[in-house]
């Protein structure tokens, strides 16, 4: 079985003069949690939108599972976005659909029965812990429920990689934490592997396995949490103050 | 360089304009054609197609009722006058029918339509894309363009020609109360003298321009909301468009559909 999950490679991307990407390889392997750092506006969002042909780059290549994202017609392209889960920033649930209906959503078209379908929404809304908010709706949940049931969404169909973006975003520092050590048990569970998007240094050391910093479009350091923490490079030390 | 040299500042606002305009009718082009490879392509999105229909459709008629009885009940009151002063007040059920069928009717269920139904399509469709539903849809593999666009635009195209057949009716019954208001007109005669001065070519061609009423109200909405890249003003932007724009599309459709039907009857 091969173990490189996505391989990205010299990716590019402006927004009209606004150079976002300039140049970034990365690779990630099965099971690994990569997390990734760096300032607002440093692309990071765009990195992992450019992964799952969510943009489409000005350069580079985007290999996912062994096959290049953008030489992919839709029905491939759909079929390969089924192996990967995503969590939005702000967990994008569908406002008019209820918990439920939320989880059941990504399974359409795989023509399960209603009792496999009840029993996979209520194991995997216990393993984030909201078994008793199957049957709410987005609007009456709080944000760190409605990170939780996004991220049960993208569990339904038990992706091979998941992509967070800002996970903890906009959460108190205890349901950030409690976001974090879902995110370690998800990857434990699951054996996927994840890229987080983050500026939470919390959440980072929480769940990564190896680290990259992004500077001015480009991946200015990878390593461990602590080789970063303690890295010679003040810029690079920054973070974690 | 020469082009540069004889264009003013002003000239180039009007160029950019005309840029900008024929920019969207290109992209507004593109998503029609979208549309119709979407929508003939299955799978189907039945399930959601009879949610949109109810929610368009039976959600929309309370309004739409209420709107065409008043309808019905205003353009009696205000044409009787004009009528008894040529001694024709008996031409008040015929002549306010006609008015109805044809043209009222449609129109003012479209425009209300367009209100109400192309403003909450507009602000949905964009409050999805702020809040990244649709790129969610996206990333589970669901093509977002067919669970929302087609299933809300065919949902459109066939519920309001309903709404306007029930609009019409409901008016009738309005005016029927109206010509009752100040004279004594018996149900019967009163839909006597209706249909007997309705035709088919009254009907049929004021049926089927509510077809494309709706086509047009939904498809604008839908562009305008799915296409909307501002932020949370952008909702509100894409809502206010769709309303403007499909209610402009209303009328222009009606005035095609006047200059076709004349050329048939």
């Amino acid at each position: 079985m091969e173990t490189i999950v996505a391989d990205i490679t010299n990716l590019k991307k402006a927004f009209g003069s606004n150079h976002v990407l300039k140049g970034i390889d990365l690779k990630i392997e099965r099971g690994e949690n990569l997390v990734v750092l760096g300032k607002s506006g440093s692309g990071k969002s765009v990195l992992i939108k450019c992964l799952v042909g969510l943009i489409e780059p000005d350069e580079g290549k985007v290999i996912l599972f062994g096959k290049n994202v953008f030489e992919l017609n839709d029905e491939d392209l759909n079929a390969l976005r089924k192996k990967v889960g995503f969590l939005f920033q702000s967990a994008a649930l569908y406002d008019s659909m209820s918990v439920r209906e939320n989880l059941e959503f990504p399974l359409r078209g795989l023509k399960l029965k209603q009792k496999e379908l009840d029993e996979r929404v209520a194991s995997t809304l216990k393993s984030v812990g909201l078994e008793d908010a199957i049957d709410q709706m987005p609007c009456g949940l709080s944000g760190g429920m409605r990170k939780r049931v996004g991220l049960a969404r993208t569990l339904m169909l038990n992706p091979e990689i998941i992509l967070y973006d800002e996970p903890t975003t906009g959460l108190d520092p205890t349901t950030s934490k409690e976001i974090s050590r879902l995110i370690l048990d998800v990857q434990k569970k699951y054996s996927a592997a994840s890229i987080i998007i983050t500026h939470d240094v919390e959440c980072a050391r929480i769940t990564a396995n190896r680290m990259m910093i992004i500077k001015d479009g480009t991946a200015y350091c990878e390593g461990t949490f602590e080789e970063l923490e303690t890295s010679k490079d003040e810029w690079v030390r920054s973070f974690f103050k | 360089m020469v082009i540069k040299k004889i264009v003013g500042p002003s000239e180039r606002l009007y160029l950019s304009a005309l840029k900008g305009f024929f920019e969207e009718v290109a992209q507004l082009t593109l998503f029609t054609l979208r549309f119709f490879k979407q929508a003939l392509q299955p799978p189907y999105e039945f399930n959601e197609l009879l949610k949109q229909s109810y929610l368009i459709g039976y959600k929309s008629l309370p309004l739409i009722a209420i709107t065409g009885c008043i309808m019905g009940l205003v353009l009696t009151i205000q044409s009787r006058p004009t009528l008894a002063e040529f001694g024709a007040e008996s031409w008040l059920p015929a002549m306010v029918a006609v008015s109805i069928i044809r043209e009222i009717g449609p129109v003012i269920t479209a425009l209300i339509f367009a209100g109400k139904v192309g403003s909450g399509i507009g602000a949905e469709l964009a409050s999805m894309k702020v809040s990244e539903q649709i790129d969610a849809m996206e990333v589970s593999g669901i093509n977002p363009f067919k669970y929302i666009v087609v299933t809300r635009v065919v949902s459109a195209t066939f519920m309001l020609p309903v709404l306007v057949v029930m609009a019409d009716a409901i008016a009738l019954y309005g005016a029927y109360i109206g010509v009752n208001l100040k004279g004594e007109v018996s149900f019967h005669l009163f839909f006597l003298q209706v249909f007997e001065k309705l035709t088919f070519t009254d009907v049929f061609p004021a049926i089927i321009k509510t077809f494309f009423f709706g086509f047009a109200i939904a498809l604008i909405s839908c562009y305008k909301g799915y296409n909307s890249n501002k932020g949370t003003e952008g909702v509100g932007v894409a809502a206010n468009s769709a309303v403007v724009y499909g209610s402009l599309a209303v009328f222009i459709l009606d005035m095609a559909a006047v200059q076709i039907s004349s050329l048939f009857s």
